[in-house]
């Protein structure tokens, strides 16, 4: 490994519609396990906002503690990162969101952060309607205090320390849709065809779009006996449907009324494109996604893909009718009501 | 049979069940002595209880301005709790007055023939006169004030604009409810020798002041240092800051056109997500604060480090309720001091505010804001429930309109632009406060990432040691330069031998000038120092040093501030007597000068042998 990135930067590296590069997107120098998983993470999160063509400066980066948390570091050098403490980046992320509607939030999480010390407020960030990408890297296992089992790891799954996990697992998908995320997906590390595209659309998807990431622990979790192992993820996985993204400048042919594919117009004008795999697979419908996912669990196999989506859905700041100007721009002189007033306030005290 | 005799110098007691309505007259009876140009203060005296249990009320009326709680039996006594009667017959001072419903008929073994009892049929005049049962209940309690006037020598007219006021925008029942008031009025009228020996005269020293609780100013405070995001989760007696600050944000920061609020309140699943809301927005650099009481202060103290260690602004108001634990949620006391200034785990340390009237609670707020974003740290705001629910007389409240945010030290796109060498934690300026960035400024300078973990000038990760101590070395130079901008302490020398100095901080104020004047009449002589902030000011080592005798008045066990000042200001112990009274109520004049006099005797005693 070095600790040194070059510098340098070939003439013809190609641009975005912002004259950057991605090398533009790329963070620090990664210190995680060689070959873990969330690295791969990272670097599909670089393309996604690459390709979007994202300033990067209006990106904030939030993570809890832990292995996956420490990932916001690794990408987007120009962006702001708030590393926050054990499972609580969702309030954070909430307060920060308040504070300045106009950025673009991406929270980034572990199992053990948001599915354990950090349950409660994973459910209540995504009620909360949050206009925000909250990714969780699942490897079934706490990589940063070294391998223990995490509530996501299914029952019976063995870590490589020998531990069995004896209880029921918490599916984050499942969880998500029941608390009403209006964008839920569910990728793997090392499949970038698909997991860039969803970030993509994630990004561009107003309200709270969450996306569970299985990302195998190579340290701890990557043994032959683990169902969170490389190769068994890529054994057992299956798509629901298989996601492209078109941006918001390109022409649009709708493929609307298909049976086999489907456009979904996002926020900002972009296409989120699918294509169905399964002929029973629909994106709008959130108890079949529920469904669908324990189906597939109970036969041993990992559904993955965009599981739903609701794209008409409000956020935090439309339901509440915050103002349009974020709220850390507002000046003293909107903000203060000046002493007239208080003079008036004090009357109702006497 | 006697017959107490006190103008303007006595205490009435409301005896009331929960939740019947009973605060808002008891309310309106304390709001007219104040506008008969009476000094006076109100205290809730409640249970943790929502519905049906008893519940007091007592309000001092004090010609000398004496009014923090009262020692000794009150004067008058409204008992209007069946529950409760035998003890509020009890309670009454020799020689006292009892108002009570005699709808039903009072057993001869609880009448005292030291005390007046007044029987007055309420349930029955209302029971008459009302169909409603809603109506019937709510309005006993107007009947009884409208009785008290007629007693007491209040100003029926007084009593009639404070309706009128009261309910503007309800005209409708500005009516019934001065019906109310005089059907109380003229039974107490033609049944009693009115007005009483135990009654009040107009007076004109009330001056500008105001009547209001320490809750509402802090949330003014908000308000007016431009608080924009809230997180919060309920806890008594913390609520109505919130509760407060929302009701004038519905009048104050909607956007007239739009329609759109100025402000986010969010109401948190927790007081560990309450705190990371306000962290967030702080990071983002709105002006944020949430509000909360013991257990939430002790689940916002992993917050707090990160908080302190990371230097992010926010403004945390805790209204002190008598723990530990659960405690007693609707009582008082001063015992979060300690773990408010030491809040959180490692060598961390937090700003604290300390108001002692509902001014300074405005005042204290509002400067919060200002010195967050100064400091960039959290500012905790230390009231107490006595301070916070209970109504206190107060100087008005004034803005300076030529005061200007302190934004501190945040650049913008232009500043970056002109920085060649941005590190977050650099001390460009020698004062431990360095200059920082909010998320979305500029494209390619001043990025940073915030983290709880340790770092180096440049914001980057870093376990070298000499790194840590220099961060941790600045972080206390911070601290240093707060000092010139937190509030002094309140100095007061009455006497010009420095044998005895009595030091107290917050709500413990409102019994000092009775304190210091009962001492005097003893013939003790004794200066006073507030405490008014922390970090301590020198001015508090020099004062104790130059006192003989040197009292440290607090509402908790184990004398947390002077703790605190033993360890912070290297005092010698045996320098400071703790003076302590933590049964939940208000601490009382009386107290502290028995306390006191104890003291000096067994000192003289000392001296002797
Ligand atoms: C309050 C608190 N408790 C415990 C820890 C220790 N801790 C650090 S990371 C971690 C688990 C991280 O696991 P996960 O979120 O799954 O992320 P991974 O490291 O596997 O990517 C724990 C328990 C902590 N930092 N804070
Ligand atoms: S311990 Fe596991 S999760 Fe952590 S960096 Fe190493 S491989 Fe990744």
């Amino acid at each position: 490994m070095s600790y040194i990135k070059p510098q340098f930067r070939h003439p013809r590296l190609q641009v975005n519609d912002l004259g950057l590069t991605h090398r533009d997107y790329e963070g620090a120098l990664s210190t995680l396990c060689a070959g873990c998983g969330h690295d791969s993470i990272t670097s599909a999160v670089a393309q996604a906002c690459a390709e979007l063509s994202l300033p990067p400066h209006r990106i904030a980066k939030l993570s809890g503690i832990g292995c996956s948390s420490k990932a916001p570091n690794y990408f987007l050098n120009n962006a702001h990162g708030f590393n926050t403490v054990h499972g609580r980046m969702p309030s954070v992320a909430t307060g920060a969101n308040m504070a300045n509607r106009d950025l673009i939030y991406l929270g980034m999480s572990g199992d053990g952060d948001s599915a354990s010390i950090g349950f409660g407020q994973f459910a209540h960030v995504v009620r909360r309607r949050l206009n925000m990408l909250y990714m969780v890297a699942n490897n079934g296992v706490y990589g940063l205090t070294k391998g223990q089992l995490a509530a996501t790891a299914e029952q019976g799954m063995k870590s490589k320390s020998g531990e069995v996990s004896l209880f029921t697992d918490i599916d984050l998908c499942v969880s998500a849709l029941q608390f009403g995320a209006t964008f839920v997906a569910r990728s793997f590390s090392g499949d970038k065809s698909q997991l860039v595209p969803l970030i993509k659309a994630a990004i561009s998807h107003k309200g709270f779009a969450f996306i569970d990431i299985i990302s195998p622990c190579v340290t701890f979790n990557n043994n032959p006996e683990s169902n969170r192992s490389y190769d068994y993820v890529h054994d057992h996985i299956t798509t629901a449907a298989v996601a492209d993204f078109v941006p918001v400048k390109q022409e649009i042919r709708c493929e609307n009324g298909q049976s086999d594919s489907e456009d979904i117009c996002l926020h900002d004008g972009s296409i989120l494109r699918l294509s169905r795999i399964d002929a029973d697979y629909d994106a709008h419908d959130r108890i079949k996604a529920m469904t669908k996912i324990e189906q597939f669990k109970s036969e041993g196999k990992i559904l993955t893909g965009l599981m739903y989506i609701d794209p008409e859905a409000d956020d935090y700041h439309e339901i509440n009718n915050t103002s349009d100007t974020p709220l850390n721009s507002l000046k003293q002189k909107t903000l203060c009501p000046g002493n007239h007033v208080l003079q008036t306030i004090n009357e109702s005290f006497r | 049979m006697t017959l107490f005799q006190s103008i303007n110098e006595f205490v009435v007691r409301f005896a009331n069940t929960n939740g019947t309505g009973s605060a808002s007259a008891n309310n309106m009876f304390a709001k007219a002595i104040m506008r008969m140009g009476l000094p006076v203060s109100a205290k809730n005296i409640f249970p943790s209880n929502i519905q049906g249990m008893p519940t007091w009320f007592e309000v001092r009326i004090s010609e000398k301005d004496f009014l923090g709680r009262r020692d000794g039996a009150p004067e008058v006594v409204v008992a209007m709790n069946a529950q409760t009667i035998a003890d509020d017959i009890e309670s009454v001072q020799p020689g006292g007055f009892l108002l009570y419903d005699s709808s039903r008929i009072l057993p001869q073994r609880l009448m005292r023939k030291e005390v007046n009892f007044l029987g007055m049929p309420i349930s029955d005049i209302c029971r008459a006169e009302y169909s409603d049962p809603r109506q019937r209940q709510l309005f006993k309690n107007v009947i009884y004030v409208g009785a008290l006037a007629a007693l007491l020598g209040l100003d029926f007219k007084v009593l009639k604009e404070l309706v009128s006021d009261q309910f503007k925008g309800k005209e409708k029942l500005i009516r019934p409810n001065i019906y109310a008031l005089e059907l109380g009025f003229e039974f107490a009228n033609k049944q009693f020798t009115c007005p009483l020996p135990v009654c009040v005269e107009r007076r004109d020293l009330i001056g500008e002041r105001i009547l209001v609780d320490g809750n509402t100013a802090c949330a003014l405070g908000a308000v007016y240092g431009g608080a924009t995001v809230v997180g919060w989760y309920p806890i008594t007696p913390s609520t109505s800051v919130i509760e407060k600050f929302a009701s004038y944000c519905q009048r104050l920061r909607i956007d007239p056109a739009s329609g759109q609020k100025n402000y986010a309140i969010v109401q948190a699943e927790d007081e560990l997500a309450a705190i990371g809301i306000a962290m967030g927005g702080g990071w983002s650099g709105a002006r944020v604060f949430t509000a909360t009481s013991g257990p939430g202060i002790s689940l916002m103290t992993e917050f707090l480090g990160l908080a302190y260690f990371a230097e992010i602004p926010l403004v945390l108001m805790n209204v002190q309720r008598a723990g530990p634990s659960t405690g007693m949620p609707t009582r008082t006391q001063q015992s979060d001091m300690l773990t408010c200034a030491y809040a959180s785990h490692g060598d961390s340390k937090q700003i604290l505010l300390i108001p002692s009237t509902p001014k300074e609670c405005f005042e204290f707020s509002a400067l919060a804001f200002d010195l967050a974003d100064r400091l960039q740290t959290p500012i905790i705001v230390m009231t107490d429930l006595d301070m916070g629910m209970n109504f206190h007389l107060s100087e008005p409240f004034n803005w300076d309109d030529e005061h200007e945010y302190d934004l501190g030290k945040v650049l913008d796109s232009d500043e970056l632009e002109q920085v060649v060498d941005f590190g977050r934690y650099l001390d460009v300026d020698g004062d431990g406060i360095c200059y920082r960035t909010l998320p979305g400024t500029h494209p390619t300078k001043g990025a940073f990432f915030t983290r709880g973990t340790s770092h180096n000038e440049y914001a980057v990760y870093t376990e070298k040691g000499e790194d840590y101590i220099h961060n941790m070395e600045r972080l206390e130079r911070k601290f240093i330069t707060a000092l010139q901008y937190l509030p002094k302490p309140d100095i007061n020398i009455n006497a010009k031998a420095k044998r005895v100095g009595l030091v107290f901080y917050g709500s413990t104020a409102e019994a000092m000038p009775e304190a210091v004047s009962l001492l005097s009449e003893q013939g003790v002589k004794a200066n006073t120092l507030r405490i008014r902030s922390f970090p301590f000011s020198a001015q508090i080592s020099s004062f104790i040093h130059e006192h003989e005798m040197v009292f440290i008045i607090e509402q908790n066990r184990d004398g947390q501030v002077r703790k605190l000042l033993c360890n912070e200001m290297e005092i010698d112990p045996a320098s400071m007597f703790a003076l302590l009274h933590y049964d939940g109520l208000a601490i009382t004049a009386q107290f502290i000068v028995e306390a006191v006099q104890a003291r000096l005797a067994e000192h003289t005693e000392q001296a002797a042998s």
